[in-house]
């Protein structure tokens, strides 16, 4: 039962990448136990994408909700604009480690997508991102810049053209370019070892959060917010925390329209245990097992699984899980723009979305982290098409 | 005995390879796949894997994911093609495979599945996102009603072939690319040195299948199997929009060349 996290995970993946996945944990354990493989890790993150990113205090927000203070741990702030990037230059310089020449990745919002293509750019690798064509559409911004940083970016039309679709077309790849290519997987999604590797080279969020947080007021925080789609962001703040047990953690769900609409994306909230890219985990499906469509204004939450290790801290009780609406999220997007100047991604949004209802009812010595995961600028067309502003 | 056995067993005696046809049920609809097996029984397929439709077939290529799609868009459900596999064995006793994503198995019920599999004359089951690692749930209640788990190996596999072929049952499903499913004008492995390995780890029946889209290919890769596998060339003739009748002739006539050859 390896790669498991209670009953979650697993490698339900057809035969053909069997040993490449577990040539892929081989060499990621032993990466990760070879000094100079951490230490070029942690000088890319700190040289090129500017870490260690701040834990600011967000006092206007806090003295408008009047209740508990709110920290920003600022992943906006990375080259690239997102948290995406930590994974992207660990599992890019894994991949250099094997000598693969090509990399490939799906994305959804294409911050992933930008993201590998960058490190794909600086290391001289030959890249190729798959993204669905309803998100092309939507993210046309992140989809020009992909392409000016010089990789391939090639549409999936099949099923219904979102991300989990971008996701089987790029396993697909992979089975077929499986001698000379490298999946860069975008969050703590596929089969093992992908979602422990991706945590691996994401918790360098928590444990910044953690020692910025300690120094700063002295104690841990009472509450960890972040969004969930695959929930890469989410679990990289969340899990140097687990032990911790007097810190909740809480997941936000994109409800999209609302949960009783069917157009949503809480996966955790209405979906069912099942098997999907590589992972049994939570899943929104009908009664035989056919994935549903799904639906989000952020195209980085509209996947219609989870993380099987966020499956894990739900049915562990470590953690909890709830949703924000579009509304919600919209109106929290325009919040912290005009009361800290910080125009959040449509996906940070939604976890303070959650944060703006629960800090009012708590007491002032309480303290909430937000994981604001990435910044805004690509999806001001999304906004500004929600507010009928023609630009 | 499980009919695979037999059918195997007859073969190797008559001193002919197996032809093996894949559609995917309820395309174009579930009552013609009823009439399409009946062809393909009668045009010299000798074991037929059924498709059961699904969202996200992640080893499949274009022609079967649409296919796949076509299906799902009809609406067919598990239980028609339970009650068609029931219709086609009041006819035919050629052995019926499922081709069938774990998911659909998993979210319906590993017990139920098999159980009604069985009752309605499946005799066994490709399931190609589930590696040997991960079939020990399924693996019991298969035995149980005798309904076979067809192993998968891969040119990659390598030493894995031992693992993956012990107490396997009915045959070897030898994929013979890196890559997922479609016709093909041509197949790089090395297939002679492929076949070798995996001979060396078993004995069983062996067939190869994924990129077959031609008697001459076939022809060309019988001598190191026991089988081969045709899918998506077979799809592509019966989704060209011909009328019912034409689209069967097709079918026969293209089934027929194939086995001319096996």
């Amino acid at each position: 039962m390896n790669g498991r996290f209670g009953r979650f995970g697993g490698q339900y993946v057809p035969e053909t990448v069997m040993n490449a996945l577990i040539e892929l944990e081989r060499e990621f354990e032993k990466a990760k136990q070879d000094k100079d493989f951490m230490e070029e890790y942690r000088y890319y993150l700190r040289e090129y994408s500017g870490r260690p990113t701040p834990l600011y205090y967000a006092e206007n927000l806090t003295k408008k909700l009047g209740g508990a203070k709110i920290y920003l741990k600022r992943e906006d702030l990375n080259h690239t604009g997102a948290h995406k990037i930590n994974n992207v230059l660990g599992q890019i310089l894994l991949a250099k480690r094997m000598n693969k020449k090509r990399v490939i990745a799906e994305t959804g919002a294409g911050q992933h997508g930008v993201a590998t293509a960058t490190a794909a750019a600086m290391f001289g690798m030959e890249c190729e991102i798959f993204m669905g064509e309803e998100d092309i559409k939507r993210q046309s911004l992140n989809v020009f810049r992909m392409k000016l940083l010089g990789a391939k970016v090639t549409p999936v039309k099949s099923g219904t053209g979102t991300l989990k679709d971008a996701v089987n077309e790029a396993i697909r790849d992979w089975v077929t370019n499986i001698n000379d290519t490298f999946y860069v997987m975008g969050s703590v999604v596929g089969p093992h070892p992908y979602p422990t590797m991706v945590r691996d080279f994401q918790r360098v969020i928590g444990d910044e959060a953690k020692e910025q947080i300690l120094q700063k007021e002295g104690r841990l925080p009472d509450y960890v917010i972040a969004c969930v789609g695959g929930g890469s962001n989410a679990m990289g703040i969340f899990y140097p925390f687990i032990e911790d047990k007097e810190v909740k953690l809480i997941g936000v769900e994109a409800a999209g329209e609302g949960i009783e609409t069917g157009k949503h994306a809480a996966t955790m909230a209405k979906g069912s245990v099942g098997v999907l890219h590589g992972m049994m985990t939570y899943l929104l499906q009908d009664e035989e097992g056919r994935i549903m469509p799904v639906y989000s204004i952020s195209a980085g939450l509209d996947y219609p699984g989870v993380g099987p290790e966020h499956a894990f801290l739900k049915e562990s009780n470590r953690a909890q899980y709830v949703y924000a609406t579009d509304e919600e999220a919209l109106a929290a997007f325009m919040d912290l723009s005009q009361t800290e100047g910080i125009i959040p991604a449509l996906e940070s949004a939604h976890a303070l979305a959650y944060a703006m209802k629960l800090a009012p009812n708590l007491s002032e010595d309480n303290i909430i982290i937000v994981n604001l995961s990435g910044r805004g600028d690509k999806d001001v067309n999304t906004v500004a098409k929600v507010l009928g502003v023609e630009l | 005995m499980n009919r695979i056995d037999k059918k195997f067993e007859a073969l190797k005696g008559e001193g002919h390879k197996a032809l093996i046809t894949f559609i995917t049920a309820g395309d174009p609809d579930i009552e013609t796949t009823y009439d399409i097996v009946l062809a393909l029984e009668e045009a010299g397929s000798d074991i037929i894997e059924l498709g059961i439709p699904y969202s996200d077939p992640l080893a499949d290529g274009p022609t079967i994911q649409a296919s796949s799609q076509r299906a799902l868009n009809k609406g067919v459900k598990i239980p028609d093609i339970m009650k068609i596999v029931e219709k086609i064995r009041l006819k035919s006793d050629i052995p019926l495979v499922y081709l069938v994503y774990y998911n659909s198995i998993f979210k319906y019920g590993i017990q139920k599945f098999l159980k009604e599999s069985k009752d309605v004359g499946i005799d066994g089951l490709i399931i190609p996102d589930l590696p040997i690692e991960e079939r020990k749930d399924i693996l019991e209640e298969a035995d149980k009603y005798d309904i076979y788990l067809i192993p998968l190996v891969a040119p990659t596999s390598k030493e894995r072939i031992k693992l993956i072929t012990e107490n396997g049952k009915g045959f070897v499903y030898c994929v013979s690319i890196t890559g997922v499913t479609g016709a093909r004008e041509d197949i790089e492995t090395d297939i002679e040195e492929y076949m070798k390995t995996v001979s060396q780890y078993t004995n069983m029946p062996k067939a190869i299948g994924f990129g077959i889209s031609t008697p001459e290919m076939a022809k060309k890769l019988k001598d190191f199997s026991d089988g081969i596998i045709v899918g998506s060339a077979l799809v592509e003739r019966i989704a060209k929009g011909y009328n019912k009748s034409e689209m069967l002739q097709e079918v026969k006539s293209f089934v027929s060349s194939l086995k001319e050859v096996l």
